[in-house]
């Protein structure tokens, strides 16, 4: 008897009021309908975050901006007083150019430390390179622009003689580092959804650890990873605090690594503080929010679509 | 091959020396075999060294941060407020901000998170309103968190009245953390076994018994595990709480009771990831110290709330009797 109680633990064994318990119990209709008014909150939430920043979106969208010009021109010149000019193209580039040099770097390392950590080590190492990953990802991104400004930044001055520290190669590197965690712990994710039985057949043909992992679990995994790394992408573009800190805010298009670079984040967590609120470049700058909403809807959209890929291939 | 051609002599005794020379020994790896075992090798030393990579230039980094921040490391920098036009004192008023932002959004994620897992896991079928659910979650974990923001600016702020205010500020992130609270409840949820579930309801309890006397009690760690991440990651925001109520500067009373709760829910509010940004980028002649000060104690908050949420998990696993 006593087993029993310490195996399932219920909280019946000893209550002190039973009215609470009949009046838990009446309501069930009621809590059932929270319960599931609370479930569906989310996709609320999701269509919530739209509308709203559509909603104010709406002065620049429909009136006001050019939508092609929006694209296309690279003048974003929003406080000029006699014509102010609202292009983005060389935010979007900036972003980009920023995610992409991001990734270069944060892919091979992610997946080869994905690799190391799911098929190289076991035991305790396993645990705690899995502990230090997880710690990584909660670094606060205010912190890892801190140390882009701050530490980073005089060494690439000190490497490279740039003019300035903060600047595309500074951001990229930053990126870097903070979308890796993501991309290990899905990639692991992956990793270790392939069945056992796959890497006994490898072995019993006599294929090493490595010829396993390229020959066989690569392509096992290849949409896992791919996810991965669309997450990792999904991570970048969004980053806002920490690419503000570390990429210059010079809204241009790169043509170096050393040049400083503007994204799409960063122009709205640093203008929308000095727009006027309900003026034109208050609502371009929401537009851009919206702009961002739909890539990374898009992307992680993608995500969603390869890994429901695996699930289907592997039943 | 050679032993069984020749099988008219003798074999060698076992005691005798092992004949010299390539070939004579059928365990000797063949070449490429031994070119796999060097490319095996190799493999797993620059992995190895890709995840070194990874961890020691993070740990030297935090470890610098510590170093320069050691000057300034006291109490009374965790307890002063703010003085001098932000060059010295403490950062008693942006923690305690940080802290009431935490707990609101808190109060106002946890539930809601909570039973959103619940019905994801005990109540929702396999159809395409839970298929979109799930994508919601996964979406509204991937939103930018400045979009986040702009969400708080036109949803809180202007709509809903509230102003730029602490209330406003933490109603963003709790929208912003929902998505760990659901993911984790689900999962913990997940692990209690069927067979539990089926016991009870044999016992004729209906399905909201059977969750607040059997699935909710067995899973309450795994749950709160979801809620320690949750406030690590409220805690750490920045651009959420930007433009929804953060400011770089409140006048706060410095001493006494007053000074544990210096913010009304309509006031703005300072917050240490605020704090630390304005400082590093737009006040100058702040020293170095203090700068490094505040980011040690806003990574080691961050940290420390992590590495309890990862000893509960383990805790959890040891204690685990199914």
């Amino acid at each position: 008897m006593s087993n029993a109680r310490t195996a399932v633990k219920t909280s019946n064994t000893r209550r002190p009021g039973v009215a609470w318990r009949v009046v838990l119990d009446r309501a069930e209709p009621l809590i059932e309908w929270i319960i599931r008014l609370c479930g569906w909150s989310a996709i609320f939430f999701v269509f919530a975050i739209f509308f709203f920043v559509f909603w104010e979106a709406v002065p620049a969208l429909f009136g006001g901006v050019n939508l092609i010009e929006f694209f296309t021109s690279t003048r974003w010149q929003p406080s000029s007083e006699v014509r102010p000019e609202y292009g983005i193209l060389a935010l979007l580039v900036g972003t980009v150019s920023v995610t992409a040099l991001a990734m270069a770097i944060a892919v091979p390392l992610g997946l080869g430390a994905a690799v190391f950590i799911s098929e190289f080590c076991s035991g305790k190492l396993k645990e705690i390179l899995k502990i230090v990953i997880e710690l990584l990802a909660a670094i606060p991104s205010i912190v890892w622009g801190f140390v882009g400004y701050m530490v980073l930044g005089p060494i690439i001055i000190w490497a490279t003689g740039a003019a300035v520290g903060v600047n595309l190669l500074n951001g990229g590197i930053i990126l870097a580092l903070m979308s890796v965690p993501i991309i290990v712990s899905v990639g692991e994710d992956a990793l270790k959804a392939v069945p056992d039985s796959y890497r006994e057949a490898a072995l019993s043909l006599g294929a090493s650890r490595w010829e396993i992992v390229y020959r066989v679990l690569f392509p096992a995994a290849k949409n896992g990873l791919l996810a991965a790394v669309l997450l990792g992408v999904g991570r970048a573009i969004g980053e806002t605090m920490a690419v503000l800190m570390c990429t210059g805010h010079a809204v241009q298009i790169p043509h170096g690594l050393l040049d400083p670079i503007c994204t799409l984040t960063a122009t709205i967590a640093s203008e929308l503080g000095e727009s006027v609120s309900g003026g034109m470049h208050y609502s371009v700058l929401f537009m851009i929010g919206l702009v961002l909403f739909l890539i990374t809807f898009a992307v992680n959209l993608a995500a969603d679509l390869v890994v429901k890929g695996v699930r289907n291939e592997q039943r | 091959m050679a032993f069984h051609s020749n099988s008219i002599s003798p074999p060698p005794s076992p005691l005798a020396p092992l004949p010299k020379g390539e070939g004579r020994n059928p365990f000797a790896p063949s070449a490429l075999e031994k070119h796999k075992k060097i490319k095996e090798t190799a493999a797993q030393w620059v992995l190895a060294a890709i995840t070194l990579m990874l961890v020691v230039p993070v740990a030297a980094i935090l470890g610098y941060l510590f170093v320069k921040a050691l000057p300034v490391l006291s109490f009374s920098f965790l307890f002063d407020n703010p003085a001098n036009r932000m060059t010295a004192g403490g950062i008693w008023a942006p923690l305690v901000g940080t802290f009431f932002l935490v707990l609101i959004s808190l109060a106002a994620a946890a539930p809601i998170g909570i039973l959103a897992g619940v019905y994801l896991n005990e109540y929702a079928r396999d159809n395409w309103i839970t298929r979109s659910i799930n994508l919601a979650v996964m979406n509204l974990a991937g939103v930018p968190s400045i979009v986040h923001g702009l969400f708080g600016v036109g949803a809180f702020v202007l709509f809903a009245g509230m102003g730029r205010s602490l209330l406003a500020a933490s109603c963003t992130l709790a929208v912003m953390t929902l998505p760990v609270i659901v993911t984790s409840t689900r999962e913990a949820l997940a692990a209690v076994p069927m067979s539990f579930r089926e016991a009870c309801w044999n016992m004729g309890a209906t399905r909201w018994q059977t969750i607040r006397t059997i699935v909710l009690p067995n899973s309450i760690s795994g749950i709160l595990t979801g809620v320690i991440l949750q406030v690590s990651r409220a805690a750490g925001e920045t651009a959420p709480i930007l433009f929804t109520g953060a400011v770089f500067f409140m006048p706060t009373p410095p001493h006494g009771w007053e000074s544990f709760f210096p913010y009304g829910l309509d006031d703005y509010c300072m917050a240490l990831s605020m704090h630390l940004f304005t400082l590093a980028t737009q006040v100058r002649g702040v020293s170095d110290e203090y700068l490094y000060g505040t980011a040690v104690v806003l990574v080691g908050l961050v940290l420390v709330v992590n590495s309890a949420s990862i000893v509960l998990r383990g805790y959890l696993r040891s204690r685990k009797k199914w």
